[in-house]
């Protein structure tokens, strides 16, 4: 095993630890420690609003796959689309889920699924609410147009991997007068949402989701882990920068 | 039970999988199981192909059955799907008529819709500016018509400096800037990752 391995199977380690102690401090303390993202406080009125007219709600999970690293993403959007489900599991229109690629719509029938299922609602689940809306990112924008616009969509959630093609999602659910939350981990997805959607969420704040919508007490440590690993990122960084700067490196 | 059973084995098979593929990648003693597993999930992905296609149809199926607003576009989308699964079955997807479908139908339509896209973004940059009108709204804008005007080549008149202030936003600040998000999300996908491995996040329906 080589060192750089050794340094990465430590480092993952040390992720790890500080996860669990994170996890474990949270349980005992009451302090917040999340900072106020105001998309997410509207997605929870949203959601509120939206059960109480019977309206639906859109989770968007994108067309990048689980099999690389745009699926982190995408589980990301799962996990909030459980939470959402759960959530408006009451209101006469059940959440609708799409996605641009095949892995992700069987996930998120399954997700569907099984919330039905932990509620003993089983019988509101149709296989047809996770659906496959395209498999080419434009096809798929095209085709999860018709669900903004013609099933009652009062809140929109798109969180996964997004290329440019999400403006058109978005611009469609801005004609509609929805609310529309959106988040992805590429970077010119992320800059086309922030001048289409109306609440963007920037960088690692997709990844924070899952705590904002209390989706686990390891959503939080999570979160407290990567600031702190952020942190020691930087002083690397800058560390190495003025080694440079002397001339030691 | 039956069902905390099979939750339970669900989850282990994630976890275990999960981590031979993550070692896999530090220990040469897996490295040839972690080629064996990502082998095995292409496949899956490739026959998960089959369900989400069968799972298109279906919803269409549904929206002409229960005659919902737009239907008549889903008969559209079935008749074309069969048509081209059809010739790419019988005659081969290199075959000239499945060509055909693919360069005067697929390209010119998803063409159109990068066309449309231009027009949305375009309107969208205007409408921030009524919408959100803040100091990052004013240095977005500011800094795409920068870009803009600093890559296109101005008719009759030529001004150089702009394409080095284009030069400076996209090759200094706009790398930093987008160090800075992937480093976050970086982080995150990591997070995300050790979540599912540790078995705190099971948005699978485990």
């Amino acid at each position: 095993m080589s060192l750089v391995s050794l340094l990465g199977i430590i480092s993952i380690l040390g992720f790890v630890v500080l996860m669990f102690f994170f996890a474990a401090v949270g349980r005992k303390s009451r302090k917040r420690y999340l900072r106020d993202i105001p998309a997410f406080a509207k997605l929870r009125r949203g959601i509120g609003l939206a059960v109480e007219a019977g309206q639906r709600l859109h989770v968007s999970l994108g067309h990048g796959g689980v099999n690389g690293l745009e699926g982190a993403s995408a589980l990301v959007g799962l996990s909030m689309l459980q939470r959402i489900a759960r959530a408006a599991s009451i209101s006469d229109r059940p959440p609708t889920a799409t996605s641009g690629e095949a892995t992700l719509a069987v996930l998120s029938q399954d997700t569907l699924r099984s919330v039905y299922q932990s509620i003993g609602a089983e019988e509101q689940y149709e296989p047809t609410q996770g659906q496959l809306s395209g498999l080419t990112p434009f096809s798929f924008a095209a085709g999860a147009i018709p669900v903004v616009y013609d099933q009652q969509v009062s809140v929109n959630i798109l969180a996964g991997h997004f290329g440019s093609e999400v403006a058109l999602i978005t611009d469609a659910a801005e004609r509609k007068g929805a609310l529309t939350l959106a988040g992805s981990d590429s970077i010119s997805a992320q800059a086309v949402l922030y001048a289409t959607a109306e609440d963007t969420l920037i960088g690692e704040e997709l990844y924070a989701g899952g705590a904002y919508v209390q989706a686990g007490p390891m959503h939080l440590a999570s979160v407290r882990t990567q600031d702190v690993v952020r942190w020691v990122i930087v002083i690397l960084i800058l560390a190495g920068a003025a080694l440079k700067l002397v001339g030691v490196l | 039970m039956t069902l905390r059973l099979k939750n339970v084995f669900l989850v282990s098979i994630t976890i275990a999988f999960g981590l031979i593929v993550l070692l896999g990648y530090f220990t040469p003693a897996v490295a040839g199981l972690r080629v064996v597993l990502l082998r095995w999930a292409v496949i899956m992905t490739g026959v998960l192909l089959w369900v989400g296609a069968w799972n298109l149809g279906m919803v269409h199926v549904h929206k002409i059955q229960i005659r919902q607003p737009g239907s008549f576009y889903s008969i559209i989308l079935l008749f074309s799907g069969v048509v081209t699964f059809g010739l790419g079955m019988v005659l081969g997807p290199t075959n000239s008529a499945a060509r055909w479908i693919f360069d005067y139908i697929q390209v010119p339509v998803e063409s159109s819709l990068m066309a449309i896209l231009a027009v949305v973004l375009a309107y969208a940059c205007a409408r921030l500016l009524n919408r959100r009108l803040n100091f990052f709204t004013i240095i977005f804008v500011g800094t795409v018509v920068l870009v803009i005007v600093g890559t296109i080549s101005l008719p009759v008149i030529d001004l150089p400096f702009l394409h080095g202030i284009r030069d400076v936003i996209t090759q200094v600040l706009a790398v930093g800037g987008a160090r800075g998000i992937l480093l976050g999300v970086g982080l995150g996908t990591i997070a995300t990752g050790l979540r599912i491995l540790m078995g705190s996040d099971r948005p699978y329906g485990g």
